[in-house]
C-alpha cells in the first residue's frame, strides 16, 4: 500500500519529528483530526497534510481527582483549534482548576503529544 | 411495525452482589427468571441475543449454556445501549418469521468478580485510543464531565441542579426493595461528597454493581396463549454520531434527538403521552440531556426542569423508578434495567413505586460517552 504507513502513524511520527501536522482535505478544503483515511465531512480520499497553527480555545475542561500521592490533581480537555477541528489535550503551567471554558491556549510538544499553555 | 412485537416476560438475577457467580451464570438465571415470567422454558427459545463486554463470541456462549440451538443470533455490541438496541434486528426477525421466541439476556460480576484491573489493562492495550488515552481520561466519568461542565458553562445548569437528580433517583430507590442503595441521600449529600472529574462527584456517578436481567420477545399476536399480559413494543430508534468525547460535536446535544424522534415516530407518540420515563442515568448529567433531546423540555432548560422534585416520587414526570442506574442497579451495562422496569411498571408489578394507570413507557439506553442513542416506546394492549 502506498504511502508507506497510515495516516495515524504519519501524524505521530511527524510530532516525534517536532512537527504538529493536521489533515486537511483536497476536496472539500475541511481540516480533518484526528488523521482519517476518508474525509468524514465529505468522503473524498483525498487527505493532504498541514502544519497546525497551534492556536486553540478550550471547548470544555475538567479536573481529574487523583490522590496527592498518585502524582495529585490534573486537566483533560477539549481545544478547538483555529482550523475548525477539535482534540483532546490538556493545559499544563496554570493549576488544572483554573482551566476554564474559552481560554485562548497554544499548542506544544511534550514527548510527543501536544499539549497546551495559555496563550 | 408498531405493535407487531412484545415482551413476553422479564427476570432479574444477582443483582447487587453475587460473589462467586460468573458473567454467564448470572445471564443464564436471568434467562430462566424471565422464560418463567412469561410461562416459557428455554427449549420454547429459538433465538439467542446478548452483548457482553467480556465473553467472545457471547451469543455461542450463551446458547451453549442453555441448550439451545437457535436459529437467529445477535450479538452487537454499542455499549450500554445494546439490549435497548436488540430490539431492533429481534423485531425484524420476528416480523421475517426467521424465528419465534426470541431470549435477550445480559450478565455481569463487576462488582464482585476478581481480575477487573487486569483486564482493564488488556482491553487498553487492544484498543489504545490514541488520540484520548495519553491524556489519563479517567473514563467513562471525564467524558461525561467534559459535557456537563459545557452544559453549566453554556446554559447555566448548576451542580445543585445535577443534584436533584440523584437525590430523585435515590428516593425512588428507597420505595423499591430490591434497588441497591436505599438510605437517605440529600442535596447537601451530594454536593459535599468526593469530587471525581469535575463537576461530577461520585454520587453523580452510578453504582458498581453486579447483576444481570433478560427479557423474552415474541410476536405480539401470541400474547394471548402467554402467562401475563405482555408489553408491545410501540416504537424503536437508534443512532450515533461519534464514539470517542473528542468526536462528539456538540455536547450539549446527543443523538437522542434523532432516535427519540424515530421511536416516537414509529409510536405515532410524543414526549406529553409517556407516563413512565426511564433513561440511561450512568451519571446525573445523563438524565438531563436526555430529558432535553426527547423533547421533555428546552434545550437548555433541563436543570430547571428537575428542581423541585419533579422527576422524584409525587413528582409531575415519574423517571427511574426503579432508582436508576444512580442508585438501583448498574452492572457495566444498564439498558436491559431500563426495559425489565417499564415493563413491570406497564404490568401494575411495581409495588410502592408503581406509577398509577401507567398505559406508555419510554425507556432510553445511552451506550459509549453519550455515544449510542437508543430509545423504545412500550404500551399496554390498550394502546395498540
Amino acid at each position: 500500500m502506498s504511502p508507506p504507513s497510515g495516516p495515524e502513524k504519519r501524524y505521530f511520527d511527524a510530532l516525534a519529528a517536532g512537527r504538529f501536522e493536521i489533515q486537511k482535505c483536497n476536496a472539500c478544503a475541511q481540516h480533518v483530526f484526528y488523521p482519517r483515511v476518508v474525509c468524514p465531512h465529505c468522503g473524498a480520499g483525498d487527505l493532504g497534510w498541514v502544519a497546525a497553527s497551534g492556536r486553540g480555545t478550550v471547548y470544555s475542561s475538567t479536573v481529574v481527582r487523583r490522590k496527592p500521592a498518585d502524582g495529585g490533581d490534573y486537566n483533560v480537555c477539549l481545544v478547538d483549534l483555529a482550523e475548525g477541528v477539535r482534540m483532546m489535550s490538556r493545559v499544563v503551567g496554570v493549576p488544572p482548576e483554573c482551566v476554564t471554558i474559552g481560554m485562548s491556549v497554544k499548542a506544544r510538544l511534550a514527548e510527543g503529544l501536544v499539549e497546551f499553555t495559555r496563550a | 411495525m408498531r405493535g407487531s412485537v412484545a415482551i413476553a416476560g422479564v427476570g432479574l438475577a444477582g443483582c447487587g452482589e453475587a460473589p462467586g457467580w460468573t458473567e454467564m451464570e448470572i445471564a443464564a438465571a436471568a434467562a430462566k427468571n424471565a422464560l418463567d415470567d412469561a410461562g416459557l422454558t428455554a427449549r420454547d427459545v429459538d433465538g439467542i441475543v446478548i452483548a457482553s463486554t467480556n465473553i467472545f463470541m457471547s451469543g455461542l456462549a450463551l446458547a451453549e449454556h442453555l441448550g439451545v440451538r437457535p436459529k437467529f443470533t445477535e450479538s452487537s455490541m454499542v455499549g450500554g445501549s445494546s439490549f435497548v438496541g436488540h430490539l431492533i434486528p429481534a423485531m425484524l426477525a420476528l416480523n421475517a418469521g426467521l424465528c419465534d421466541t426470541i431470549l435477550v439476556a445480559y450478565g455481569s460480576n463487576q462488582r464482585t468478580g476478581t481480575g477487573r484491573a487486569e483486564a482493564g489493562r488488556h482491553k487498553m492495550a487492544l484498543d489504545p485510543q490514541v488520540f484520548e488515552h495519553p491524556y489519563k481520561p479517567f473514563n467513562p466519568p471525564t467524558s461525561y464531565a467534559l459535557a456537563a461542565a459545557r452544559h453549566m458553562h453554556q446554559y447555566g445548569t448548576t451542580r445543585a441542579q445535577l443534584a436533584e437528580i440523584a437525590v430523585a433517583a435515590r428516593q425512588w430507590a428507597q420505595l423499591n426493595p430490591e434497588a441497591f442503595a436505599r438510605d437517605p441521600l440529600t442535596l447537601e449529600d451530594v454536593l459535599d461528597s468526593r469530587m471525581i472529574s469535575d463537576p461530577l462527584t461520585v454520587r453523580d456517578c452510578c453504582l458498581v454493581t453486579d447483576g444481570g436481567g433478560a427479557y423474552v420477545l415474541t410476536r405480539a399476536g401470541r400474547g394471548k396463549a402467554l402467562k401475563k399480559a405482555p408489553a408491545y413494543l410501540l416504537g424503536v430508534g437508534a443512532a450515533h454520531w461519534h464514539r470517542q468525547i473528542s468526536s462528539m460535536p456538540d455536547l450539549t446535544v446527543t443523538a437522542a434527538t434523532e432516535s427519540g424522534q424515530r421511536a416516537f415516530g414509529m409510536a405515532g407518540l410524543g414526549p406529553r403521552d409517556i407516563d413512565v420515563v426511564e433513561l440511561y442515568d450512568a451519571f446525573t448529567i445523563n438524565t438531563l440531556l436526555f430529558l432535553e433531546d426527547l423533547g421533555f423540555c428546552k434545550k437548555g432548560e433541563g436543570g430547571a426542569f428537575v428542581s423541585g422534585g419533579r422527576i422524584a416520587p409525587g413528582g409531575e414526570l415519574p423517571v427511574n423508578t426503579n432508582g436508576g442506574g444512580l442508585s438501583c442497579v448498574h452492572p457495566g451495562m444498564y439498558g436491559i434495567f431500563l426495559l425489565i422496569e417499564a415493563v413491570r411498571q406497564l404490568r401494575r408489578e411495581a409495588g410502592d413505586r408503581q406509577v398509577r394507570d401507567a398505559a406508555v413507557a419510554l425507556a432510553h439506553g445511552n451506550g459509549g460517552v453519550l455515544s449510542s442513542q437508543i430509545t423504545a416506546i412500550l404500551g399496554t394492549q390498550d394502546t395498540l
